[in-house]
């Protein structure tokens, strides 16, 4: 499927059995119908079991959030960011050399 | 390169006479030469290095303060006919370039704090202050050096020089090397590396340690967490990895990063590094005469929105 705004080829991800399409290039989200529903109503059940106090260190093997990031960061630094696809970028293994 | 290859060759047999290694080119940019003979490596330094300021770091990696953490020299070789000073290493296993996923991150994390809570006073000095802030604002030299040399950037690549030029004028001028401006911002400085990535380790009798002390001195030891603090604020570094080489800093005793929320404390030198690593990229794309990779174009995403941010923040 490509983005209907950039025409980059966009790809599936499974947020907590909700299908979403992101763009690899704009990194816009595409959503079906009643996929953004699904999403509210998870986001609510989260919040709800969310507790006030500051969450407790992961037990190890547990999912973990993504440590937070600047404020100009990529959108993968998401509020709720426990979803832990992450995309391999060509060139990334050679910047990691370069100075 | 012929000669100097060879020049370097023989300023290794100089230490290791009668020796018969195979002679390997390992690096051979404007700004560094490194030539391997079994053993040893030989580095012809840039044609600019600062005497005084190399024989300086040179003395703060054989320190014994920084046995363990860097690399120590082996000798001093004299200078190419050019110039160049000559410094000779024992050689060291880097990093597979090949399997990034296996990066040391974590050991890295533990050798920048070991770095940094080495007492600047307990060293020989003067040490000469690091050079992040310079290699960021030469990098911003080569784009410009690109843009206006003829046949100049494609639309694209202009558009991108544009973002990465708006990002970096909203830098405070510690970060871009202004001058009268220290590389320490406004903390106290400690002792930095300069230029950290994943090139600059290697693996010496299975421990690891920091090469390449050209960079080193006193700055913001932030700007040494910074490289990888920009590749995970671009969505390159992967969240595991990141907190690996963080966790590991901390566990270390480093406090570049502050004990909770990092950015406050990296957010500057982030930036400049984010920058840096566009500036330098467009003018390689530029030079060869090719598209951006997905990881640069990621960095200069990266630009645009922190121009976007300093812009409404003022």
């Amino acid at each position: 499927m490509q983005c209907p705004k950039c025409h980059a080829p966009m790809h599936t991800y499974n947020r907590n059995g909700v299908q979403i399409e992101q763009c690899s290039g704009c990194r816009g989200i595409f959503l079906d119908y009643g996929e953004l529903e699904s999403l509210t109503r998870l986001e609510s059940q989260w919040t709800q079991q969310a507790p006030p106090a500051p969450p407790a260190p992961p037990a190890p093997g547990a999912p973990q959030a993504y440590p937070a990031g600047p404020a100009w960061g990529a959108p993968q630094h998401g509020h709720h960011g426990h979803h832990g696809h992450h995309k391999h970028h060509r060139g990334f293994g050679h910047m990691l050399f370069s100075s | 390169m012929g000669t100097t290859r060879a020049l370097l060759a023989d300023a290794v047999r100089g230490i290791r006479p009668g020796a018969r290694d195979e002679v390997v080119v390992l690096t051979d940019r404007p700004d560094g030469t490194v030539v391997r003979c079994g053993p040893v490596v030989a580095k012809a330094h840039a044609p600019d290095a600062d005497p005084a300021a190399l024989a300086a770091r040179l003395e703060v990696a054989a320190h014994p303060r920084c046995a363990g953490t860097l690399l120590a020299p082996l000798a001093e070789a004299g200078a190419l006919p050019d110039g160049r000073r000559i410094t000779l290493w024992p050689y060291g296993e880097p990093v597979a370039p090949d399997e990034p996923g296996a990066a040391p991150w974590a050991e890295a994390g533990t050798l920048l704090a070991r770095l940094h809570t080495v007492p600047p006073a307990a060293l020989p000095g003067p040490v000469p202050p690091m050079r992040g802030p310079a290699k960021a604002a030469r990098a911003l030299d080569r784009l410009r050096a690109a843009a206006t040399t003829a046949p100049g950037l494609p639309p694209r690549l202009a558009a991108a020089a544009h973002a990465v030029e708006r990002a970096w004028a909203g830098l405070p001028g510690w970060a871009r090397s202004a001058p009268g401006e220290g590389p320490a911002g406004s903390g106290p400085g400690g002792l930095c590396h300069g230029d950290f990535h994943l090139g600059q380790l290697v693996r010496l009798q299975d421990r690891w340690l920091l090469i390449d002390v050209d960079d080193l001195g006193l700055g913001d030891p932030g700007w040494d967490l910074a490289r990888p603090a920009a590749w995970y604020a671009a969505g390159l570094l992967a969240p595991a990895d990141w907190a690996g080489f963080l966790g590991a800093y901390r566990a270390a005793g480093g406090t570049a990063a502050g004990p909770d929320d990092p950015w406050p404390r990296l957010d500057v030198p982030a930036r400049a590094l984010t920058v840096q690593t566009a500036a330098l990229a467009l003018a390689k794309a530029a030079a060869a005469e090719r598209a951006l990779d997905e990881a640069e174009e990621a960095m200069v995403d990266a630009c645009v929105r922190v121009a976007r941010l300093s812009e409404a923040v003022g």
